[in-house]
């Protein structure tokens, strides 16, 4: 800022610019929007914006992912963690490509992200230029906003509209495509954030009547229940959330993405909806009479067959994005807006109630499901170790306060279903797209947005060597986040879903795994691997202690199966406990 | 529970940027939906573009399409109506060879009953214009295909709704916050 100062001055100018190259305005523009930190990977096109970045280095740090979908979910581990926008940088082609994986995810999990990429020079679009790939085109289906930058003077405005548009209403990412001639032109530089795009309404008003409606729905209920997603912790309404159900005496239940939104110990936090969610909150949802739906967008995996899905409640659907409203599930009272508001709004309409007979049937089921499942899965008698027994123990460590980084599969299912959260933003995981590979990279974008917060990868032996090369990120940049490896020797939720649909056959499922320790060891991580339960308890003890990252390899029973589980395509009340 | 298929015109104000028309015809394609025609066009809004679409599908999906549609950050509005919602048009183009003008009286019968157009004459061919309805034009090109055509292009549709568009409004309530 001050050399910008000292620039101005000496031009001694009535225009507040300085002329700058766009690859300088790339940098200025990332440091304006509060930008500390990104993830990347250089090349050809985009070499430009590194030298500048070079030149930054004090002010914006750089981390040099092994692979751009690194990046990517890196920048998306970021974002979830700290609510605020994550970045990613590419070159062109297989770089900008690398991306889309980690873009599509944030996609559909509502992550406010910026990716840049950068291009071949506008005189060779279209020409099949040397790493040129149409990344706009290619995007489009999976950002929220895409555009292509082809002279330097627009740079400040698209990249101040590309964060506007990440971060508000339902975040989501946009990728922005600069060609090499527009970061070497030159521009009068002047940045002002953008405040309003004409075409684009963020947040719909909201219907006082709808509310009115809602409440009194929810005031007549003999037996409300709410499921609660992501949207409460997007829209930083935790605390409203808990002011309604504690008014209303509403058991709530939350989606995978909703997860910690509401500490899991709360008296009124009923567990996870969905395929692998808790017995009692999916039985439930087709006895309740009236349904609150807020901030989620009943995706397949929480409703199971929507022909027999709360057919006998009323439902509620609180939600910011218009179009998600009888997109699958058809409403009968829509309140359109901003989840805190709403929710703020809602709190004085609201009787105050305590439901406890309606309550002690969730307690009777979760007692139910505890004795079939819990308690095996989180106190085994067995030999072999379970995945939920390393969940018991990594909370007992880190007494719920962890941020807990799954990946995809089994060992996602039983962190998502075990893990304590005392924190909201505490569970990263890829809800939506379900994106093997995402833990590793996520856990290091969490790690350095929130650096004072244990950050814990929970991975599977698949999803491990999915993005296992950032552990040399993880070693050059110093990230001191945990890394639990769940090894069962097999892609373990895809093997469950072939033993009981598929006859047994276990058409490549099995993993022959190379010694995980040796490679942590070659990135000069501290390891440990764990094979017998009495070693467990030291070894995550010794694991959330530790200054540096840790490696920590856990080998668990190899076919056990993630129970409840409602077979796809049956309804939420067909649940099977076994 | 089956909902019938029906003839929809979407209407979609937008923003005239590059790659948007690419954005909107994904919509379509997520859902495997065909377009049966598409135009774009400016519209009555100095710099706001109008996309007329016409496709076959229930209303429910026509529902959930314009949702998807409006969340487009440079989709200003989108709608969608049915044929007696709208006033409609589409409009042809016939290349036939000059000779049969004159060897084939029939043809301008054709021609002066069906308010067709000559847009143009020369030695070799002559070229007809019309606009109207589908089934106009059909019956049309039914009838000169007896004697030959070159060539033949029809127009996606273009409709202008019976109700108010409020999309000014709107712009000027978005300029004024």
């Amino acid at each position: 800022m001050k050399e910008t100062q000292t620039l101005e001055t000496k031009k001694n100018s009535e225009r507040s610019t300085e002329r700058i190259c766009g690859s300088e305005a790339v940098i200025k523009c990332l440091i304006a929007e509060g930008v500390d930190v990104l993830y990347g990977y250089p090349g050809g096109a985009i070499m430009p914006v590194y030298d500048e970045l070079f030149k930054y280095q004090d002010q914006i740090h750089h981390v040099l992912t092994r692979h751009e979908q690194g990046a990517a979910h890196a920048a998306q581990g970021y974002a979830r963690i700290s609510g605020r926008v994550g970045v990613a940088m590419a070159t062109s082609g297989p770089g900008a490509t690398n991306l889309i994986t980690g873009i599509a995810d944030a996609q559909i999990d509502s992550t406010p992200l910026v990716c840049i990429t950068g291009q071949v020079p506008s005189h060779l679009l279209g020409s099949d230029a040397f790493q040129e790939t149409d990344i706009v085109g290619i995007s489009t289906p999976v950002t929220k906003w895409n555009h292509q930058v082809t002279r330097a003077e627009d740079i400040p405005e698209v990249i101040a509209k590309a964060f506007y548009i990440a971060k508000s209403g339902r975040p989501g990412p946009v990728l922005i495509d600069i060609t090499k001639n527009a970061q070497f032109g030159e521009l009068d530089f002047k940045y002002e954030k953008c405040t309003g795009v004409r075409s684009y309404i963020p947040v719909p008003k909201t219907a006082p009547e709808s509310l009115q409606a809602a409440a009194d729905l929810i005031n007549r209920a003999k037996k409300p229940m709410i499921v609660w997603g992501q949207g409460i912790i997007l829209g930083e309404a935790e605390a409203e959330l808990k002011a309604v159900i504690e008014k209303a005496g509403i058991p709530a239940a939350w989606t995978i993405m909703g997860a910690s939104a509401i500490p899991t110990s709360h008296p009124l936090n009923v567990g996870m909806v969905g395929m692998h969610g808790n017995y009692a909150p999916n039985v439930l949802t087709n006895e309740c009479d009236v349904l609150i739906a807020i901030g989620m967008r009943f995706d397949d995996r929480v409703t199971g067959d929507l022909n027999t899905y709360a057919k006998q409640a009323k439902v509620i659907h609180f939600e910011i994005d218009p179009a998600e409203v009888d997109k699958n599930v058809k409403t009968d009272v829509a309140v359109l807006g901003d989840a805190k508001a709403s929710l703020q709004a809602l709190l004085p309409l609201l009787n105050e109630n305590s439901h406890t007979d309606w309550l002690q049937e969730f307690r009777k089921l979760y007692d139910i499901e505890f004795e079939k499942v819990i308690k095996h899965d989180i106190t085994p008698t067995k030999e072999g170790l379970t995945m939920g027994e390393v969940l018991r123990e990594i909370n007992k460590q880190s007494g719920g306060n962890a941020a807990i980084v799954s990946d995809v599969g089994q060992h996602q299912m039983i962190a998502c279903r075990y893990s304590e959260f005392n924190k909201t933003k505490s569970n990263i995981t890829s809800g939506g797209l379900g994106t093997m590979g995402f833990a590793l990279p996520a856990a290091m974008g969490a790690k350095m947005a929130e650096p004072e917060r244990d950050v814990v990868a929970i991975i599977g032996d698949g999803g491990f060597q999915m993005n296992i090369q950032e552990l040399g990120t993880i070693f050059q940049t110093q990230i001191p986040v945990k890394i639990v490896v769940l090894n069962n020797e097999f892609l373990g939720m895809v093997r469950q879903w072939q033993q009981l649909f598929f006859d047994k056959r276990y058409a490549s499922t099995e993993m022959t795994n190379p010694d995980f320790i040796t490679i942590a060891k070659g990135y000069h991580l501290e390891t440990k691997r764990v094979t017998k339960r009495e070693e467990l308890a030291g070894a995550v003890e010794e694991m959330m202690a530790s200054e540096g990252a840790y490696f920590l390899e856990v080998c668990v029973e190899k076919e056990d199966n993630v129970f409840p589980m409602i077979p796809s395509g049956a309804s939420v009340s067909d649940i099977r406990l076994s | 529970m089956n909902e019938a298929i029906k003839t929809f015109t979407i209407s979609i104000y937008t923003e005239n940027n590059i790659g948007l028309l690419n954005r909107i015809s994904a919509i379509f394609q997520r859902r495997h939906i065909n377009i049966e025609s598409l135009t774009t066009s400016q519209s009555e809004i100095e710099g706001v573009n109008r996309f007329v679409i016409v496709v076959n599908i229930t209303e429910s999906q026509a529902k959930k399409i314009i949702g998807q549609i409006q969340k487009q950050v440079e989709a200003i509005r989108a709608y969608y109506h049915t044929d007696e919602e709208t006033i409609f048009t589409e409009s042809c183009m016939f290349k036939i060879k000059s000779d049969l003008l004159f060897e084939e009286p029939q043809i301008q019968n054709i021609i002066k009953d069906s308010d067709t157009r000559i847009v143009t004459v020369n030695k070799e061919f002559f070229v007809l214009e019309k606009s109207g309805r589908r089934h106009e034009i059909e019956n049309l090109r039914k009838a000169l295909s007896a004697f030959g055509i070159m060539q033949f292009v029809r127009s996606g549709r273009i409709a202008v709704t019976k109700e108010e568009m409020k999309i000014t409004e709107m712009l000027l309530a978005f300029n004024n916050q």
